[in-house]
């Protein structure tokens, strides 16, 4: 009942980072996400600009923020790629505007909810990838969906070793 | 009006970026000629400034955290991860005497093969000029193969330029940056080059799927394709210089799509996922250098000096076959012509006539009993029996009356 009692949770509890947070760990992600596939090789199973972007669309509760957010850090992947600058955008855009407005519902305290909201949003990330490329691009894409399945555990677990640490950044009143 | 707009204004914000992002998609995107849609190879402006703004943000982290992986590297494997050098050293010393002796080796038939094919005028392309680039970031996305290298149009590289490695072929340039350029793997799914089969020479089109496997698409089901086949470039695509190693074939598999045609996954040569040096090819012009362009000078004026020489003996040759006419009897068809190997190498040999012949003898019943022939007639006759001997053939003398 507490998980889903909170319609003004926002209210209870505005979490606030150092401007440097907001700044450096959206960049990191974004470069790990391009640095480490080198030495993984295949097996880079993880989408780390949406983890960041379920961390701070959670965590704000502003659903005008994730929006943005989301946008942005897609774009950003979207121009590193060969593909249309766009697709990961407007997946990553849906991805931040659900976390925020999710975030404002639940209870975000809950470890093990945002956890399974990061699985939930990748797994979403990616069918929305997919549609963009296939239905409304009309692209003819190969895919594989046990790729994505490993990509959304991947992203949970990495997540699970991110929030606590991320949590412990915030400033406290 | 106004508490519509701030009551969805979340909503509306949302509907406005996806709009503009699909819009923005939509410019990126054209129709081929088979009706198929298909992005845009070529960026427009604004796309490219996006990436260039994306990769002006990202390169430098990704140079320092290379920068310092290179140095922590050399400190370990310089300074503190010495042990066994000393007879790893003399190892290395013995291989570099043996090494030496095979390169100077190595270096005499290069040199012969390249005067050798540049005389018979092959168009065949050569790798001039390359430079070496360090691969330093990836995609981050296993949608698009793509990694950027930290050279760009500074050191003379641009679109569509061959990337390599000394295992295989890796990929071509597609985006040009100042100090780095992208590029895009031969694993993608939009990438493509042409190749042909060693063994089997069948051709076709080398793409990546959506796991990263190479394969190669529109290829006629053949049972001659085996595992373990080598794949090289074709050179047709005007991206990669022929004869370059792709790979191995790993294993085939027939087109869900298509009929009576089959994929062949190919096992790539290069090491794709775990790229760190690689080399772009600027010029694969033949051009060579001022020494080589004097050995072949050389080796023309030597060949020519030979053909004269011959061109010379054969001329004697004949001169002396005037002179001695008794050798050659212009009256008699060649093969009549006396033994001589220089006019008549292969003379029909026929067999001598019986000195008896009787009804069994072709052409014998016909001929009449006659004075016993010469030794000399016999000889000389055409007709012979087919279960005599041949024998040698001697100079045809008239018969004395």
């Amino acid at each position: 009942m507490n998980t889903f009692s909170g319609n003004l949770r926002r209210d209870l509890e505005v979490r606030r980072y150092p401007i440097l947070v907001y700044a450096m760990t959206p960049l990191a992600a974004l470069v790990l996400q391009a640095w480490l596939p080198r030495f993984l090789g295949g097996f880079a199973w993880f989408d780390l600009p949406l983890v960041v972007t379920v961390y701070f669309a959670l965590v704000q509760r502003i659903p005008i923020q994730g929006t943005l957010m989301g946008a942005g850090m897609g774009l950003f992947q979207d121009a590193l790629t060969s593909h249309a600058i766009g697709v990961n955008g407007i997946a990553k855009t849906v991805v931040g505007f659900l976390a925020s407005s999710i975030g404002t519902r639940i209870d975000v305290e809950n470890h093990t909810i945002r956890l399974a909201l990061t699985f939930l949003l990748s797994l979403l990330s990616s069918a929305t990838y997919v549609f963009v490329y296939r239905g409304l691009l009309g692209i003819n894409q190969q895919w594989t969906w046990f790729v994505d399945i490993f990509k959304a555990v991947g992203s949970t677990i990495i997540a699970a070793a991110l929030f606590p640490a991320l949590d412990r950044l915030q400033i406290r009143e | 009006m106004e508490s519509f707009f701030i009551r969805y204004r979340n909503l509306l914000v949302l509907l406005a970026i996806l709009l503009a992002q699909i819009i923005g998609l939509a410019v990126q995107v054209r129709r081929t000629g088979a009706g198929r849609n298909t992005l845009d190879p070529a960026d427009g402006a604004g796309v490219r400034l996006i990436r260039l703004w994306a990769d002006a943000v990202v390169t430098p982290p990704e140079q320092a955290i290379h920068s310092t992986k290179l140095g922590v590297e050399y400190l370990w494997q310089n300074y503190i991860d010495l042990r066994h050098t000393q007879s790893e050293n003399q190892d290395l010393k013995r291989t570099i005497d043996r090494l030496r002796l095979e390169q100077a080796e190595l270096l005499e038939d290069a040199l012969q093969g390249q005067r050798l094919q540049a005389l018979a005028a092959f168009q065949q392309k050569y790798i001039y000029k390359t430079v070496s680039a360090q691969a330093i970031g990836s995609s981050g996305s296993d949608q698009s193969r793509v990694f950027t290298i930290d050279k760009g149009s500074n050191y003379g590289m641009k679109p569509d330029m061959a990337v390599i490695t000394a295992d295989g072929i890796v990929g071509k340039v597609r985006e040009v940056f100042p100090t780095t350029a992208q590029v895009l793997a031969i694993n993608d799914q939009t990438s493509g080059a042409g190749v042909i089969l060693a063994t089997t020479r069948l051709r076709g089109i080398l793409r990546g799927n959506a796991i990263g496997q190479l394969q190669i698409v529109g290829i006629l089901a053949d049972q001659r394709i085996q595992p373990g086949e080598k794949v090289l470039t074709a050179g047709g695509d005007l991206i990669f210089p022929r004869g370059l190693p792709v790979g191995v074939v790993d294993k085939v598999v027939r087109d869900q799509d298509r009929d009576g045609f089959i994929d062949v996954i190919v096992k790539p040569a290069a090491h794709l996922d775990q790229l760190d040096e690689v080399l772009v090819i600027l010029s694969t012009e033949p051009r060579f250098s001022d020494d080589q362009q004097q050995d072949l000078a050389t080796s023309e004026a030597v060949k020519g000096a030979e053909a004269a020489a011959i061109a010379e003996q054969k001329k004697a040759a004949a001169i002396m076959a005037e002179r001695l006419p008794g050798l050659i009897d212009p009256n008699l068809p060649p093969e009549q012509q006396p033994l001589l190997e220089t006019t008549n190498p292969d003379p029909v040999v026929r067999p001598p006539q019986p000195l008896h012949p009787d009804r069994f003898t072709p052409g014998g019943a016909a001929q009449p009993k006659a004075a016993e022939p010469s030794t000399a007639e016999h000889r000389s006759s055409p007709e012979s029996s087919p279960e005599s001997s041949p024998a040698p053939v001697a100079p045809k003398k008239e018969p004395q009356p």
